[in-house]
């Protein structure tokens, strides 16, 4: 939630897992394996939106060592965000040699290297020299958005029902198809040399196993994100690619996200480089969703809640997304829906930034404890808009059912509510889209340290809400996929016996008091959708 | 920069002197000890009780610090923002020692829960975060008396409830227990609230370096001592862990 905390820990983690007691370590190394000559760790690399992390983990999944750096975000213009791809290739080998000089480990100590990356954000560059031909675009980037709307005239009315059929995905700037497009439009001379075979396509995951091995490949998740990828056959869809107007000699070979790709060149010579997955299929995959009907949410500025649905793609008729899940070597694939939640960790910090009525983001539960409830007091944080399930770009935010009664801690109530309320409804479309019936959902991310909105979050749901005991779970969900591709591992089950739940909240609400909340919200919800006229867009 | 203002800072050694000590004391002793006339003593003393930062005894005529600086002290860290920053480290506690972890900070004499972590073994647990724990029969209270000197005697001064034939409930073995805390650093306590059940707990030190809450392990007494004493490496573990969210609160590393 608060990058600037995170950043201490990180550094903290660093100098704590760097500095004492070696002697403390050993003995965890008996105690994990018996064998202390033989134990052997697996690296996972985070490549991420804000910075490059390597975590390396133990047998037990536990964390043995953390190391991170930060890189550029280069603002060019309103709406456009970039990433240097030669930094942060630079950021993740410097983080991949301080987490295992960090634990005294050699590269020859690690059994593998798993990937988990930012999604979408999308790279091209010079097959012989290796240089890109432009600065990453990076997911958040809106540089695309006339390119896509003339996708969409294109199409006509069905363009979402065939983009969705093919790719799971509506048309929309995050997905790098159209970024890739972009680049080719305006860059002078770059379709030629595209043509000619002299420039390559990828995703983070594919420019790092490029530079990692020498190897153009992406993995199934990551390529589901591209707006280009047929998921019935898991290969490029020529008419997708045709639209969008790519050639098809620059994109990377698909392949499954856990199954040895390859060994690593240069400081980490020899390393089995044996998964790569986008960020949220990583957690996916960390917190052990590994059966139909799992589902899992990561708390952040934003939220993410993926559920799997099994080996057959579900097409949502609620706008959510049709995604990979994970495929591991050559077992039958698993995909997901994906509902994001645009405002959550976001609104605390609204709350302490902007109207001022605490000074960290934590003390929003203490203000929130002063009273039992929300006093029926609603915030709908529609501040661009409202995403999944709703889609309307014509909302704005609103805060109902005001009285006099009505306290800042009430307010900051109805804060935490707004996440629950939100996590509700795209849950209650998953489960409506996917016909499974829930009993648990795991979360993860920097909110979970909110026992309010925890306990919120399971009466609202009436769900059980529980928390992993590793926190980590992109970095671990990359570290099990690689360590399962090359038997560090043996199966799934393993893994599932390595979580531990550190923290459980159970419904404690009456059904009739949810029910009159929820339509409540949906009344505030209401209120907040057609607030924008035509002539507001005109300024 | 304006100069600084002496009886400000002579207010303050005596706040201080007074925090240190776990009796009351006289304005002569003050006086002695800080170098100072006794009317000054006594003047600064008079205005700290105007403000209800100390309190005088009817009887004796002796000082100690007053509740309000007490409630003061109490509530610059919140406990929800302490859960915030120690989440990684408790989380990292918890599965290296297979055991529940709980960080307990003063409350009205009592040990407030915080944060609570699951022993990592997915047995039914139930999160017991916002409860009270006592204060002289757990290891984290102990912590806690121990570094807050002048709470430890309010407690004293009420009956100690007994909850086993182990709890301590005599004023002198709860003071000789707490100067072991005070020297070691840590505490522990087996079976004093639940027969079958053991804490150890190390203290969580801010930049300034106050106590501000205790962080310790819960697990059954077989498994958190050998030949009665803890066991050295959950010990070692619990310390470092608790050093760990102290640095991550700005304390000086050490």
């Amino acid at each position: 939630m608060c990058v600037s905390t995170l950043r201490r820990y990180r550094a903290s983690w660093a100098r704590y897992r760097g500095k004492p007691q070696p002697g403390a370590r050993r003995a965890d190394r008996l105690t994990a394996w018996g064998l202390p000559m033989k134990e052997r760790y697996v690296a996972a690399i985070d490549q991420g939106t804000s910075s490059s992390r390597c975590l390396v983990f133990d047998h037990s999944g536990r964390i043995v060592s953390v190391a991170q750096m930060e890189h550029r975000q280069i603002y060019p213009h309103p709406g456009s965000v970039e990433h240097d791809p030669l930094e942060i290739w630079a950021a993740v080998e410097e983080v991949v040699g301080r987490a295992l000089a960090d634990a005294d480990l050699h590269p020859g100590d690690l059994a593998a290297i798993g990937i988990a990356n930012q999604r979408e954000t999308t790279i091209v560059w010079d097959r012989e020299t290796g240089r890109p031909v432009h600065r990453a675009l990076t997911w958040q980037d809106t540089r695309t958005e006339g390119l896509v709307n003339g996708l969409g005239v294109a199409l006509g009315v069905d363009a979402d029902s065939y983009t969705r059929s093919r790719t799971g995905l509506p048309l929309a700037t995050y997905f790098s198809g159209p970024k890739l497009c972009w680049l080719l439009d305006h860059i002078p001379g770059l379709r030629d040399r595209a043509a000619a075979g002299e420039l390559l396509f990828g995703t983070m995951d594919t420019w790092l196993i490029w530079k990692l091995t020498g190897k153009h490949l992406t993995d199934v998740t990551n390529a589901s994100r591209t707006l280009m990828m047929n998921l019935e056959t898991l290969d490029w869809d020529q008419e997708m690619i045709d639209l969008i107007g790519v050639p098809r000699s620059m994109l990377p070979e698909i392949r499954p996200s856990a199954e040895v790709y390859g060994e690593a060149q240069g400081q980490l010579g020899g390393v089995q480089i044996a998964a790569a997955l986008g960020d949220q299929q990583a957690a996916l995959f960390g917190q052990t969703c590994f059966s139909p009907g799992d589902v899992k949410c990561t708390y952040g500025t934003g939220s993410f809640m993926l559920l799997n649905t099994g080996e057959r793609p579900v097409l949502s008729s609620r706008g959510l997304l049709t995604t990979l899940c994970c495929q591991v070597g050559d077992e039958q694939p698993t995909y997901a829906l994906e509902g994001s939640i645009a405002v959550t960790g976001a609104l605390v910090r609204w709350f302490r930034d902007n109207l001022e009525l605490i000074g960290s983001a934590s003390e929003i539960e203490t203000l929130a404890r002063t009273v039992d409830d929300s006093g029926g007091c609603y915030f709908v944080p529609a501040f661009s808009g409202l995403y999944a399930p709703h889609w309307r770009s014509d909302a704005r935010g609103v805060i109902t059912g005001l009285t006099g009664y009505i306290t800042k801690g009430h307010l900051a109530r109805a804060v935490l509510e707004a996440t629950a309320w939100q996590s509700r409804e795209v849950l209650d479309a998953m489960v409506a889209d996917a016909g499974v019936g829930l009993n648990t959902l795991k979360v993860d991310g920097g909110m979970t340290a909110n026992n309010l909105l925890m306990q919120s979050l399971a009466d609202v749901l009436d769900l059980k809400v529980v928390r992993p005991i590793v926190a980590e779970t992109v970095s671990l969900g990359a570290a099990y996929a690689a360590g399962l591709a090359v038997g560090f591992w043996t199966d799934r089950e393993e893994l599932r016996s390595n979580w531990h739940m550190a923290a459980q909240w159970v419904p404690d609400m009456d059904p009739r008091k949810r029910e009159r909340g929820y339509r409540k919200w949906h009344k505030a919800v209401e209120r907040a959708t057609g607030w924008l006229d035509d002539d507001d867009l005109e300024e | 920069m304006p100069g600084r203002i002496q009886s400000i800072e002579r207010a303050a050694a005596i706040l201080r002197l007074l925090s240190g000590r776990s009796r009351r004391l006289g304005v002569v002793e003050m006086a002695n000890e800080l170098g100072l006339p006794k009317g000054t003593v006594h003047g600064i003393l008079r205005t700290l009780q105007h403000v209800g930062f100390v309190e005088q005894d009817p009887e004796s005529g002796k000082y100690r610090l007053g509740a309000a600086l007490l409630h003061m002290g109490s509530s610059y860290l919140d406990g929800n923002e302490l859960r915030t920053r120690a989440l990684n480290w408790s989380d990292s506690l918890a599965s290296r020692t297979h055991e529940e972890v709980r960080i307990g900070t003063l409350h009205d004499g009592r040990v407030l829960i915080v944060h609570h972590v699951f022993r990592p073994d997915d047995s039914m647990q139930t999160l017991d975060v916002g409860s009270l724990m006592p204060i002289h029969a757990t290891a984290l209270g102990k912590v806690l008396l121990a570094t807050h000197p002048h709470v430890a005697e309010e407690v004293m001064k009420r009956e100690l409830p007994s909850y086993t034939d182990s709890t301590i409930t005599d004023p002198k073995l709860l003071r000789r227990e707490l100067e072991r805390v005070r020297e070691r650093g840590w505490a522990s306590e087996a079976g004093e609230l639940q027969r079958l059940r053991s804490s150890l707990a190390a203290p969580i030190i801010d930049r300034t370096g106050r106590t501000v809450g205790a962080m310790g392990i819960f697990g059954g007494p077989e498994r958190l001592f050998a030949a009665r004493s803890p066991r050295p490496e959950l010990l070692t573990h619990v310390r470092e862990h608790a050093q760990a969210v102290s640095r991550e609160l700005g304390a000086i590393p050490w």
